[in-house]
């Protein structure tokens, strides 16, 4: 039988009990690769041999050891490639190992291959990868979301046990609602930096995306906690994420935004919402609305500060010192244009020009300062919501998982995918996302529960206890079309 | 018409660290290319800099020895354009929250060039506002190769310390003053080695020239990356009579940013170089703001040294040194620490300071690799120099063997039969016997032939082997030969 | 749960129609060059288009008061987080150099550098 379909949970049981040996376990994921990825696409990259060899020295005592993790491109791994779906960075091999892979490697688990993503974190359909569209693993006519949509569909498709994600704007959660698995996008600080390609700093997060809020407990445990090596990584000791799992949320209060239900949201999205929040009631919480006045501005706020920051971080992606550098240029400032020029997609270099030039003489003032204060803003509604609630939740999406091509050249309305999950981000805020129904035609549909600065393990209990009163997560994907 | 030029000065200096400001590799001038980097320098994708603790400490303490305000708060900003040498085409720096505000500096005399300390300028003891003293990251080291260029990282990413004065100076020697006089104080602080040989201070200037008496300033032109104070002084005459005359025949000066060669002695335009100056500043996302307040500001001041012109003065009142000698010993703080060491063990500190700045130098130079004489050694030297045991020569004997094998003085003197004979009774036989072997000297001297004596001192010094005290000597020769 | 009016969502096709707000012109030839982007005359006729539509758009931030705001780090009880100054592991030259597009003598080739 394939272990493909597993949690990280079940193997490890089965991996200490010697029921399977981490190389079948690799040989079934692989086999499952091969299988199905031709339709899905979720890979960029995979090393079997170095995946097997490393699965044949795996020390199952350890937390994750022996357990196949897949990893987005946009993660440095040392030797292996970390393109971020760009064509800049064809040749590019990272000489160094992301913190988040020093402690996965630490903790046993096996690199299996990294997944397509939009180029540079830069979209929410992962159709801005000049390595090819994924697929989702639901209805392959349509999108599995962004920028971590080759992770979610990895896990969607069971080509990998678990996966990195990355979260700027709802890159973790949004592909995660899209694709009908577990997204956590930590609080910022969380989880070290160090090694993940930058796309808005001080947006930037690393996840796990899992097929089950355990499993995203466990992975994040693993991950998370202090790092010297980036300046913004909390020193605070990361508590036992799981502790929490299987308490009770019977006299939790939680908030259900006012600003988030309004026309405009897919009516089969807002259905299962409905019944979601009855479905927790049920369990005993108390669901009160809550304001946060500033939601309108917080697409706006978004694409200032992550453009401005991301034209300074991509400035580095010149053809160098790595990469692809245009041939045959005359001169320096040519080979700057044409290799910058022919290495970024479109949507990469849209967000380079509007960050560009919100930077740019004179402008500073009103959009990225601005930007920054009313940051502070959509902030101090999140902390006074927080006065009267644990946790909030939303829809992940406005709408579920939308057809390949509809929005790639109207950028507002493929910005508009993002709408629930920004303003956890410009917060600094943690939110998971887990399943919550499909539509009719099947796709499935996202709960995200938000939580304060630090209370992953307040997020993880109510999904938790959401998800194991329900059984969405346990309906695998067709792989067909819709 | 009379112009006159209006100067301001961007100094950057090298700070003295281990390491680099925003990542772990060492900070080491002439290792092979490339073999000091990591992620963080080379700007790989993924690498995040962490603020190194003892840079920002070296600044505050530079703004505290030059009297800047420190700021509670500061921060990294990004400073954004394209360049080769700089591995994230933005370096990171300080915009509108440096670390330090404002200070000054004064200009003391001998900080001005030879030539020109004994003009008036020179004696006005002007002092130079500071703007602000700021922390940034230095770029690599670019090499012109016949058909591109190549590049050596190993200083991209190091700490260097910008300190921009305002527009107070106005002529080339006053830029060579301000420039001494940083590097003194920068020695001083030990924030910096200030070796222009590796390139650690370089300066950027701002020069305009206007008619003496108005207020209006002229165009001003940047000439930059000059490397070595004198170089300084020579640009900036150059750019000022060149200004000065294009101004008083009737042109105008164009806004430029110019290179120096230094070989040519002209200023040459600068071809690239970012358009409109368009940098983009923003606060780094990735590096958290600065509170001075507490362990740096305490760190800094426990730190601060005795600054050059308090210590001239004190030397100057405590040992009665010239106002040259305390310059010299000044101006290089672990001379004048040995100074005062030695000064501990002597009653005579002002011959003490002349064998330190004549003879200990001189020796020290000859041979660098010489072993370290203990302090107090050297005023025992001094003393018994002072005191008549040892005359000047013989002091310079038992200091080259001191320098050798540092032994009390006494004993080398001894061992040595150095011992000056002061004793009168003895040296009187010595000039009796000398006067009757000198009949003819003896008779010019009473003839009126002063100089007749030095023959008789000199018999003297011959038979004692040169350890009679001269002094001593001319005295009781010149009374002996008085006699009737 | 009582629906609001459509606060957030951008009247797509109003604001790209340009309704009440002036189109903010930008010279994307000026930026382009900043960013070092070698754009074709259609790229900048598209980029300019839609980014005077977003420009356009974030203008609402102009509504919001931002008097007296806070910003991170700023807060009372903030600790610095800086780097003892030791030297940690450094890469090899080889590792440096392997990405290269071009090397030679130790050193990273790039296009020449005019001065
Ligand atoms: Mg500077
Ligand atoms: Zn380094």
């Amino acid at each position: 039988m394939s272990f493909a379909f597993s949690t990280i949970q079940e193997l490890r049981k089965q991996l200490l009990a010697k029921e399977v040996h981490p190389k079948e376990l690799v040989e079934s994921l692989l086999d499952r690769i091969s299988s199905v990825d031709s339709r899905i696409k979720a890979y960029n990259y995979l090393h079997p041999e170095r995946a097997l060899e490393a699965a044949e020295k795996a020390d199952v005592s350890l937390p994750l050891g022996g357990v196949p993790i897949a990893v987005k491109d946009l993660i440095s791994v040392r030797g292996e490639p970390c393109t971020c779906s760009s064509r800049l960075l064809e040749g590019y091999i990272a000489p160094y190992d992301a913190t988040v892979i020093e402690r996965l490697r630490g903790a046993g688990a096996i690199l299996l291959g990294r997944t397509n993503m939009d180029e540079f974190a830069m979209g929410s359909s992962t159709e801005n990868s000049a390595w090819g569209v994924t697929r989702n693993p639901w209805d392959l006519s349509r999108v599995p979301g962004g920028s971590s949509g080759g992770s979610a569909a990895a896990v969607a498709a069971h080509e990998a046990i678990a996966a990195l994600g990355s979260d700027t704007g709802g890159s973790i959660r949004q592909p995660a609602a899209f694709c009908g698995c577990v997204g956590l996008k930590p609080t910022y600080g969380r989880v070290s930096r160090y090694g993940l390609t930058a796309f808005a700093s001080s947006l930037d997060q690393i996840g796990p995306l899992t097929k089950t809020v355990a499993d995203a407990a466990l992975l994040l445990e693993i991950i998370a906690g202090e790092d010297s090596r980036d300046n913004t990584c909390e020193p605070e000791p990361a508590p036992s994420f799981s502790a929490k799992l299987g308490e009770e949320i019977r006299g939790m209060t939680l908030g259900v935004p006012k600003e988030y239900f309004v026309s405009g949201i897919d009516p089969e999205v807002e259905a299962a919402m409905q019944k979601a929040i009855a479905h927790l009631e049920g369990l005993g919480a108390t669901l009160r609305e809550i304001s946060l006045p500033h939601t309108s501005y917080s697409i706006a706020t978004y694409y200032l500060v992550a453009t401005a920051e991301a034209s300074a971080n991509l400035a580095r992606f010149d053809g160098m010192r790595y990469g692809r550098r245009a041939p045959g240029c005359d001169d320096l400032l040519e080979t700057y244009g044409r290799t910058r020029d022919e290495g970024f997609g479109r949507e990469v270099k849209r967000r380079i020009l509007l960050g560009t030039y919100s930077l740019s003489s004179g402008y500073y003032d009103a959009y990225y300062l601005r930007a920054q204060k009313v940051r502070m803003r959509i902030r101090e509604d999140f902390l006074t919501a927080f006065r009267d609630c644990q946790a909030i939740v939303t829809p992940t999406s406005p709408m579920p998982a939308f057809r390949l091509g509809e929005r790639t050249e109207d950028p507002l309305q493929m910005y508009l995918a993002d709408i629930f999950t920004i303003a956890v981000n410009l917060a600094g805020l943690c939110a998971i996302s887990v399943p919550c129904g499909f539509t009719q035609s099947g796709l499935p549909i996202g709960l995200q529960i938000i939580g304060p600065m630090w209370k992953e393990e307040t997020v993880l209990q109510v999904g938790y206890a959401y998800e194991q009163s329900t059984n969405w997560h346990t309906r695998r994907p067709s792989l067909g079309q819709g | 018409m009379t112009y006159e030029a209006v100067i301001g000065l961007e100094v950057h200096v090298q700070l003295k660290t281990e390491t680099k400001l925003f990542c772990g590799c060492r900070n080491e001038f002439g290792a092979e290319p490339n073999s000091h980097v990591c992620p963080v320098c080379l700007g790989l994708p993924g690498a995040l800099p962490v603020p190194n603790e003892e840079a920002v400490i070296k600044t505050i303490l530079t703004g505290l020895m030059m009297g800047s305000s420190i700021r509670a708060r500061a921060k990294f900003d990004r400073k954004n354009y394209f360049y080769p040498d700089m591995p994230k085409n933005y370096q990171i720096s300080q915009y509108d929250q440096p670390l330090c505000l404002e200070g000054g500096v004064n200009l003391p005399v001998l900080a001005f060039p030879k030539d020109a300390q004994k003009e008036e300028q020179a004696l006005a003891g002007k002092r130079v506002r500071l703007v602000r003293i700021h922390l940034e990251e230095d770029v690599g080291k670019s090499f012109h190769l016949e058909n591109c260029s190549g590049i050596d990282f190993n200083r991209a990413g190091t700490p260097l310390m910008e300190i921009v004065t305002e527009a107070d100076l106005t002529t080339p020697e006053e830029a060579f003053a301000l420039l001494t006089t940083i590097r003194e104080i920068l020695r001083y602080g030990k924030v910096s080695d200030v070796d222009m040989e590796k390139g650690q201070l370089r300066c950027d200037v701002n020069i305009s020239v206007r008619p003496v008496g108005t207020e209006a300033f002229g165009t001003k032109r940047e000439i930059k990356n000059l490397n070595s104070i004198s170089a300084v002084r020579r640009a900036l005459k150059h750019e000022i009579q060149t200004q000065i005359h294009l101004v008083s025949s009737g042109g105008t000066v164009v806004q430029q940013t110019l290179r120096w060669d230094d070989a040519r002695g002209e200023t040459i335009p600068m071809r690239t170089k970012e358009q409109a100056h368009d940098y983009r500043y923003f606060p780094d996302p990735d590096l958290l703001p600065i509170r001075t307040e507490g362990r740096l500001r305490t760190e800094a001041e426990r730190r601060m040294p005795e600054l050059p012109e308090t210590k001239k003065g004190r030397l100057c009142q405590t040992y009665g040194l010239s106002e040259y000698q305390a310059s010299v010993l000044a101006s290089d703080p672990p001379l004048a620490e040995y100074f005062e060491e030695a000064a501990r063990s002597t009653r005579h500190p002002l011959p003490l300071a002349n064998l330190v700045l004549n003879d200990y130098l001189a020796l020290r130079q000859e041979d660098p690799g010489q072993v370290p004489v203990p302090a107090e050694y050297l005023g025992e030297l001094a003393d018994l120099q002072s005191e008549g045991t040892l005359n000047s020569r013989q002091t310079r004997e038992v200091l080259a063997i001191l320098i050798q094998t540092p032994r009390p003085p006494k004993e080398i003197a001894k061992e040595r039969g150095l011992t000056q004979i002061s004793d009168s009774q003895v040296l009187e036989a010595f000039c009796r016997e000398a006067i009757s072997a000198n009949p003819k000297s003896v008779a010019d001297f009473k003839g009126g032939k002063s100089a007749a004596i030095n023959a008789l001192k000199g018999f003297v010094m011959k038979k004692t082997r040169g350890q009679a005290n001269p002094q001593r000597i001319h005295e009781l020769l010149e009374s002996l030969l008085r006699e009737p | 749960m009582e629906k609001s009016a459509f606060p957030f969502l951008p009247e797509t096709d109003a604001f790209r129609y340009g309704y009440s707000v002036p189109t903010v012109a930008i010279d994307v030839a000026y930026v382009a060059g900043l960013a070092r982007l070698r754009l074709s005359p259609e790229e900048i006729e598209t980029f300019g288009n839609q980014l005077e539509q977003v420009l356009a758009y974030v203008k609402k931030l102009e509504e919001v008061d931002v008097q007296d705001v806070v910003l991170v780090g700023e807060e009372k009880g903030f600790q610095n987080r800086l780097r003892p100054d030791r030297a940690l592991p450094e890469l090899s030259t080889n590792e440096a150099l392997e990405n290269a597009p071009q090397r030679g003598s130790g050193l990273f080739l790039v296009p020449r550098i005019l001065e």
